[in-house]
């Protein structure tokens, strides 16, 4: 399996924790680290685990993720910029 | 100047607007201004330019200022009840400091009223008439001619000074038939750039057209802003005739179709020796405040005439400041009075 | 982040976003489609001739968050403004981006007359069966026995109607080129909304015909549920009401 990276935008993430129910491996969770609005951040609890498959920040309602894919793995997600 | 040709005045509004530059129209049918909306039909797609008859009078003036974003000259006509319709459009045009042309060919009202000639409409057209504190330019034609040119004016102002302005005739002027020499066809590719229009980010930042701000300093900046380009053009842009005051001793105040009638009235009073002068305001905002007071310092009254209860009245009484007295005669419900009905009044003051 | 050089972004922020900060609630499918939108633009490389037409409602800063064009319109008006814009500049790619009550409830003339005439706009409808803005009140897209501000025992269908249907009854005019509705409530779906929202803005660019793309989306802070369970909401009545899937695909 690709080994991955899920980058989150501390200041944007609003803690909806939409991502943490997406991920497929159980990568991220909301830590208990509170961002400057209040929020709690989601983070890499296992970050081993990551793919890279970006199902997170597809669905973050606020554009707060950033993902990265080793480069062996081909391909790029579906929906956001590359 | 071109030759001079027969037209209506809806028809004279209509050319005169593709002449300076109008591509974009959108209408909605109403009595007694059909004969814009048919007449843009059918000559406004032939210069190249976008006819909607759209689902609503709403719905037209949105278009408006869609196409008025987009930096193109538009325009939209109606009559009174139209207008009212209208007035949530033309709020948010003037709160996004958009450039757009509005006709009102006013009819009797309140209501549906009917479709005579009426002036009740001065308040709603000068003193914002939309939610918020906003003017339009308003211009008040009394010919066919004058119509014309006005049409072209308002393009101008509008443009220059991002104002909306609206023409404020009746349905005697819109269905009148009189010679008339059309302005010059103007290319609207001549016309001052509009930096700010939505015209697609190429090449630099996005451009944003709003009247929303939600901050209170932002939004009273904005106002502060507008309101300084309303002084100036209330400066700058004041227009009025004067027919026979130079040693008028009575003043009549009349704008439009009953600025009209009373130069005939003007000429029969001084026939019969009456020193009779008439002020008529062009521009019904901004006000010809100043002018109109200085007159007054000469005269043993001024006698205000309109086809409503009074509305322009208060404007005339706030020029004169108590200077002299200042009658009123007014007829309401598309009753016209004729020249014969205003020199009665004219000899009571007298 | 020396620990990210050996590998390649695969999904980053669509360049047709601005920086801007979403000023939706924590979890709200605005923010989503705002991202699905941008990511459209992105890949048919439409940002410097795209103009966004934003509504009343939550998204009326929705023209502050792309790096195009935007105008904020009146309430419901959105697609005059766009039909003016479009219809005086048929360069440009126009984007009315509306709420349930803007489209379909003070803007219902509008809407229903510029699909008529066909007008070259893409239609973005998102439909969360609620007012969001003013406080959740009820929607003519809230659900029968739904509960809302305005209609706190519930939507009433004797008195207050039917959820209306919008995609359907747009799908019944002769002139629109495609008319969808998709959602957002897990990864499925919303790569399927990518899709139809690239298709949608593709067919104006390319066949300069009239779109909707409704998408059923959700209010956490108005139905008063946790974002995960609003989605879950969708997919198991929602989605009984607002049926997915194309209507009409005459591209």
């Amino acid at each position: 399996m690709p080994k991955g990276k899920a980058v989150v935008d501390a200041e944007r993430c609003k803690g909806c924790g939409l991502c943490v129910t997406a991920c497929p491996f159980g990568v991220l969770e909301l830590s208990a680290t509170y961002n400057s609005s209040g929020y709690p951040v989601a983070a890499m609890a296992h970050p081993e685990k990551c793919t890279g498959c970006a199902l997170c920040a597809q669905t973050c309602p606020d554009v707060a993720i950033e993902v990265y894919r080793e480069k062996a793995a081909s391909g790029s997600a579906a929906g956001g910029s590359t | 100047m071109a030759q001079r040709q027969l037209m209506t005045g809806n028809e004279a509004m209509a050319e005169a607007a593709i002449r300076a530059g109008c591509r974009a129209y959108f209408g909605y049918p109403i009595t007694p201004q059909n004969e814009i909306l048919e007449y843009m039909a059918s000559h406004l797609p032939q210069a190249g330019g976008a006819f909607v008859q759209a689902e609503s009078e709403v719905a037209a003036i949105n278009m408006c200022y869609g196409a008025a974003a987009a930096g193109v000259r538009t325009m939209t006509s109606s009559s009174s009840p139209g207008i009212s319709l209208k007035l949530e459009g033309i709020s948010y045009l003037a709160g996004a400091d958009l450039p757009c042309v509005i006709l009102n060919v006013a009819r009797g009202g309140p209501g549906l009223g009917n479709i005579a000639p009426a002036q009740g409409d001065y308040f709603q057209a000068t003193k914002g008439g939309g939610h918020g504190d906003y003017r339009l330019i308003v211009l008040a034609p009394s010919t066919v001619q004058e119509a014309a040119e006005l049409a072209t004016l308002a393009f101008d102002l509008s443009d220059e000074y991002r104002v909306p302005a609206l023409l404020l005739a009746d349905g005697m002027l819109g269905q009148m038939l009189e010679p008339v020499a059309l302005p010059t066809p103007r290319d609207p590719g001549s016309l001052p750039p509009k930096p700010w229009a939505l015209t697609g980010a190429a090449g630099r930042g996005p451009n944003y057209v709003a009247s929303f701000a939600l901050d209170p300093l932002d939004l009273r900046d904005l106002n502060l802003k507008r309101h300084a380009r309303y002084r100036e053009i209330e400066a700058r842009e004041l227009r009025w005739e004067e027919v026979s005051t130079s040693d008028a001793d009575l003043l009549i105040v009349a704008y439009g179709t009953m600025g009209r009638i009373a130069k005939t009235v003007v000429r029969q009073a001084r026939r019969e020796g009456i020193r009779l002068g008439l002020f008529r305001p062009i521009t019904v905002w901004p006000f010809p405040y100043a002018p109109l007071g200085e007159l007054a310092e000469r005269v043993k009254a001024v006698l205000t005439v309109e086809l409503s209860a009074g509305q322009m009245w208060e404007d005339v009484r706030l020029a004169v400041e108590g200077r002299c007295p200042t009658p009123f005669y007014g007829e309401m419900g598309g009753v016209v009075p004729t020249p014969s009905d205003i020199l009665r009044e004219v000899k009571r003051c007298a | 982040m020396p620990e990210t050089q050996t590998l390649t972004k695969v999904f980053a922020r669509p360049r047709s976003l601005t920086d801007k900060r979403f000023t939706y609630c924590p979890g709200c499918h605005h923010g989503l489609i705002t991202r699905i939108l941008g990511s459209a633009i992105d890949k048919l490389g439409i940002q410097e001739k795209t103009v966004i037409v934003a509504p009343v409602g939550c998204a009326v800063f929705a023209y502050e968050w792309f790096r195009c064009d935007g105008v904020q319109a009146a309430h419901g008006r959105a697609a005059a403004v766009a039909t003016g814009i479009k219809r005086a500049r048929p360069d440009l790619t126009v984007v009315s981006y509306q709420g349930d009550g803007d489209l379909a409830a003070i803007g219902t003339a509008e809407t229903i007359h510029a699909a008529n005439r066909g007008e070259a706009i893409t239609v973005i409808f998102v439909n969360n069966q609620i007012y969001g803005m003013t406080g959740g009140q009820m929607a003519p897209t809230t659900l029968d026995g739904q509960r809302a501000t305005s209609c706190p025992e519930g939507r009433d269908p004797a008195t207050m109607g039917h959820p209306l249907r919008v995609a359907e009854l747009i799908a019944t005019l002769a002139a629109p080129l495609y008319v969808t509705r998709q959602s957002l409530h897990d990864a499925k779906h919303i790569a399927q909304a990518t899709q139809a929202v690239e298709k949608a803005l593709r067919y104006q660019v390319e066949k300069r015909g009239y779109s909707l793309v409704e998408i059923v989306a959700n209010c956490p802070t108005g139905w008063k549920m946790p974002p995960q369970k609003a989605n879950e909401h969708i997919a198991g009545t929602v989605t009984k009401v607002f049926p997915l899937g194309d209507l009409v695909d005459r591209g």
